[in-house]
């Protein structure tokens, strides 16, 4: 379709000869996001377009009695009014791993916010006002809101008609899934210990809160198809789905990734998509979807919400015995990514410790709640926030630092998990604490550092200037984690990349294509130092993230640069040995080490390992370009077996560790987070600037949860009672303190580079070092995310 | 309805303005100026924070109509303001805007390539950039926005001052503490230059 628009551009940049790999490099989009100018999903634009609008159901479970759109469609200004009845094919639903999410509710609705009609209009608030004109007429069902409702005698099913049981030994059509871990014999075991100490533990749904909410814009094609311009995190993952659903063969649906603002998991899954493809082909007209922040708390699922019941033992010298848990997540109405999350939740239940004997159980439910899948630390961020409490208290019956205790039973690289799989790369979790404790503590009571008086703005509660200092206590808490790397359990995860290499202008330059989702993690950034280490060139473009390159997997999992990294990596190799053979073919005569030496491209010419000058790119490459496309993999996993969880499911692992340091107003029941000291393994920084970022975002979304976020579902009705940034909160600057990082580089040698994937990690030990301040400072008992002011003043 | 204003030194007149719509909307997509973002459009989250006559304002929480007639500065016109600034001093009072004579000659300037390298940045703009401040981004032109107020306010903002001037900017990439260091490196470089001068 002609006409002006605004679509996303190639990024190119060049002119650094040490802008390699290991390099701080910049960002290739940073002038562009800095002035405005980086066109982010929301900012899509044609100049005929139309808005679409989602009516979502007021209801959790109901029956959908009737629908009336006729006064709707009868407003000026509306082109289109959809319901489930005008999906054009035999295919309604959509998920990642089930399909049973529908486009549009058909029969009835199974959460609050669910999508249940479409309309498309000239102006948005046409749009929005025309949605209020549908009739629907809902019947209350009963409520599933937890694992009692859920199991029950009699439950009401919240799907009908189950027949998926294979995907694991589920005992009810209310469970998604369940993955048990049995190794050893940990009741035998627990007759070794010394103390044992048990808890309950409660972690709230966190938002994923992105900032750029879910948006773009569907244009129809001449050829019957649809261009789709649209922030995600696995732009192949979402073509799969919706090519099905608009009955269309998957190249007539072109998808082309544009600005994201954020993801955290909360792109995994579809959102409006499929919407703007069926509102443009039914309107043959350019329609734009933009979700406000109220309907993005609807539009994504959130991270599982979960019960924890942990006991552990341990011997009076400090080694522990064994590890009984069992882990509730809440998935809510539809599965979403909820199997993996339990598989993750129960492989990394154990934490970065030795245990042998274990007896594991994790499930995830289906309920009416709001549907909850990925977010970052997907599964073994519930687990950390339970087992690092467990440890301290294990700690303190035994008399012992927290930290030495930890590192007592600290695993490392060797240590068999509780999965039966080695763990064969460093895992310096006991190195991670030292570090962390080493760290100098910051000092106390700031607010008196001006010595004018008390600067409230240093003080729990800050500017609202609720006291000057008389209640407030401090404390100190330590935690780690484990997060495993890539997709597990036998997934085929691999990754995409196009790489060319041609004379421009005189230069050599390289251009990387994928379908990488950049989400803000920096992955064009390292795709162009790797391709300048490895190619030997300064100028590279990163063309722009669509569908007309094979699938680069999940902007997710910390696996991005490891996997599009590494394909990126691969395929520089290769193109790198064609220009070697052009080389060797045009100047080979000239000189020996063509055929004998070892060669590199470095800066713009082909060099001996010795450095010895052979070419220039420029006169090797003159008139030809070198275009390779090639796939990359990971080492394979397996599947868990579903009685003994046993199986080397995971390809790598994760580790970072945190020291909290808060102060507290005892009397205002108000936290303040004083300093978070995190220190994390990356096996090889390939961009330290941008890792440095990654573990200071990560930490700040753990601290979120730890006294903050949640999201607040009424168990009676189980609506969302706070779908906004006025009442879901998230850390701002106030809240958040000074993060320290210490970044340890210890290789691992299956990896690319050695690097570890690093996005995940410092989300998990946060929350846990959070709360064991918190404990530290006021001596209380608490087992739940996040800790309200209720909470501390036991009002 | 018809609204006259002016956009980073250039007057605009915006028609069929539906009487609901926030500056934000027009700016965006009735100007063409999508650097102002729409994360929250409740005043809670400060990415489309700009300056109206010179004040930073949520420009979600401003209706169309009220801005007939007065000054706009959006992050797309950050460089400019902010190289003004620099030629005509201070501009607290939100006067140095481009004059109309000016304005009318206005013609905008295309990057020399496709990523804008070249382009002429303000300060706190390149600090943004060097310090890393700067990840998904959705946050940084209303945070861009909030600094260089904060900026030509204080010159030598503590950094207790820094956390309360961009308090009503949330950002979930950044942890917020590269971006402490982009108010802090944007401050001291500001400091080097009058030093420099007056040597």
């Amino acid at each position: 379709m002609a006409g002006a628009t605004r679509t996303p551009t190639n990024l190119t940049q060049g002119g650094k000869t040490d802008a390699g790999i290991g390099a701080s490099t910049l960002r290739p989009d940073g002038t562009l996001k800095v002035t405005g100018e980086f066109a982010y999903s929301s900012d899509m634009w044609h100049e005929d377009m139309l808005w679409g609008f989602t009516l979502r159901s007021t209801e959790a479970h109901a029956e959908i009695v009737s629908i009336d759109t006729s006064e709707a469609l009868a407003t000026s200004g509306v082109y289109a009014v959809l319901t489930y009845d005008d999906l054009p094919t035999d295919v309604k639903n959509y998920g990642l791993e089930i399909q049973d999410t529908p486009v549009l509710a058909h029969g009835k609705v199974r959460h609050h916010g669910e999508p249940v009609a479409l309309v498309a209009a000239d102006h948005p608030e046409t749009a929005r006002r025309a949605a209020a004109k549908i009739r629907i007429e809902y019947r209350q069902l009963p409520l599933v809101t937890d694992e009692a409702s859920a199991t029950a005698e009699g439950a009401p099913l919240v799907h009908e008609g189950r027949d998926d049981h294979h995907i694991g030994h589920v005992p009810h059509p209310n469970i998604v899934h369940r993955q048990p871990i049995i190794r050893g014999n940990a009741a035998e075991a627990a007759k070794k210990a010394d103390v044992i100490v048990s808890g309950e533990y409660v972690f709230g749904m966190q938002d994923q809160a992105f900032l750029g909410p879910e948006s773009g814009l569907a244009v129809p094609g001449e050829d019957g198809g649809v261009d789709l311009y649209v922030a995600t995190q696995w732009l192949h993952s979402d073509l799969r789905q919706i090519a099905p659903v608009l009955g269309l063969p998957e190249e007539k649906v072109r998808m082309t990734l544009s600005g994201v603002g954020g993801a955290f998991g909360g792109r995994e899954d579809l959102s409006m998509q499929i919407h703007a493809c069926l509102l443009a082909l039914r309107t043959g007209k350019p329609v734009k979807i933009v979700y406000n922040r109220f309907e993005s708390f609807f539009g994504h699922v959130h991270r599982h919400p979960a019960k924890l019941w942990y006991e552990h033992g341990a011997t009076k010298d400090g080694k522990l015995t064994h590890l009984k848990c069992r882990i509730v997540l809440d998935g809510g109405a539809y599965a979403s990514a909820s199997p993996a999350v339990v598989g993750n939740a129960s492989s990394l239940a154990v934490g970065p410790y030795v245990v042998d004997d274990v007896e594991i159980e994790a499930i995830a439910l289906y309920s009416n709640n709001p549907p909850c899948g990925a977010m970052r630390g997907f599964g073994a961020v519930q687990a950390c926030f339970a087992y690092e409490a467990q440890m301290d208290k294990l700690a303190k019956k035994l008399g012992m630092d927290p930290v030495e205790f930890r590192q007592l039973n600290a695993m490392e690289q060797g240590t068999i998990m509780p999965t039966g799989q080695p763990v064969d790369s460093p895992a310096p979790v006991a190195e991670l604490l030292r570090r962390i404790k080493a760290m100098p503590l910051p000092p106390e009571q700031q607010w008196l550092a001006a010595g004018e008086g008390a600067d409230v703005r240093a003080l729990p509660g800050g500017l609202s200037n609720t006291t000057h200092g008389e209640g407030v206590v401090r404390g100190v808490g330590y935690a780690v984690g484990i997060k495993n790397v890539g997709f597990s359990e036998g997934f085929d995860d691999y990754s995409t990349a196009r790489v060319r290499m041609e004379v421009l202008a005189g230069v050599p330059v390289a251009t990387v294509h994928t379908a990488m989702a950049e989400v803000g993690q920096g992955g064009v950034t390292v795709h162009a130092q790797i391709a300048r280490t490895e190619l030997g060139v300064e100028q590279v473009t990163i063309h722009p993230a669509d569908t007309q390159v094979g699938s680069a997997g999940s902007t997710s999992a910390s696996r991005q640069t490891y996997m599009t990294g590494g394909a990126v990596k691969n395929t520089c190799e290769a193109v790198r040995e064609k220009v070697l053979q052009l080389g060797r073919a045009k100047f080979g005569t000239y000189h020996p080490a063509w055929a004998t030496a070892e060669l590199l491209l470095e800066g713009g010419k082909v060099v001996t390992d010795g450095g010895e000058v052979l070419a220039d790119l420029v006169d090797v490459l003159e008139g030809e370009a070198i275009d390779l496309e090639l796939e990359f993999r990971h080492r394979p996993t397996e599947a868990f077996d579903l009685v003994t969880g046993q199986g080397n499911g995971h390809v790598q692992y994760s580790f970072a560790a945190h020291r909290a340091v808060v102060e507290v107003d005892t009397e205002l029941g108000l936290v303040k987070v004083i300093e978070l000291a995190v220190a994390q393994d990356v096996g090889k920084a390939l961009n330290p600037l941008s890792v440095v970022g990654q573990i200071q975002g990560g930490t700040t979304q753990g601290l979120g949860v730890a006294v903050m976020e949640e999201i607040i579902v009424d168990p009676k009705t189980a609506k969302v009672r706070n779908p906004s940034f006025t009442d879901y909160l998230i850390p701002t600057i106030l809240d958040t303190p000074s993060i320290p990082v210490d970044v340890l580089e210890l290789a691992d040698e299956h990896a690319p580079y050695g690097l570890r994937g690093i996005g995940e990690a410092p989300t998990l030990s946060s929350t846990p070092a959070v709360l064991a301040a918190i404990r530290n400072a006021t001596g209380l008992e608490l087992n739940k995310t996040p800790v309200r002011p209720e909470h501390l003043t036991g009002t | 309805m018809r609204v006259n204003f002016t956009v980073n030194g250039r007057k605009q007149e915006a028609d069929d303005v539906w009487e609901g719509e926030s500056l934000l909307y027009v700016l965006r997509e009735r100007m063409g100026l999508p650097g102002s973002k729409n994360a929250c459009e409740q005043g809670e989250c400060g990415s489309c924070t700009v300056r109206l006559d010179g004040v930073p304002v949520c420009s979600c929480l401003v209706a169309a109509g009220q801005v007939e007639g007065r000054e706009v500065v959006t992050v797309e016109g950050l460089a400019d303001y902010a190289k003004q600034r620099a030629e005509h001093g201070g501009c607290a009072s939100g006067a140095c805007g481009t004059s109309l004579d000016a304005a009318q000659r206005w013609q905008s300037k295309p990057a020399d390539s496709q990523t804008g390298e070249n382009t002429e940045l303000s300060p706190i703009q390149q600090a943004f950039i060097d310090a890393g401040a700067v990840q998904c981004g959705f946050c940084t032109p209303g945070l861009l926005v909030a600094a260089d107020e904060l900026l030509e306010r204080n010159d030598s903002p503590s950094d207790a001052d820094i956390r309360e001037a961009l308090s009503g900017n949330l950002c979930r990439c950044t942890g917020y503490e590269k971006i402490l260091d982009a108010v802090r490196l944007a401050a001291a470089r500001g400091e080097n230059r009058t030093a420099g001068q007056g040597a």
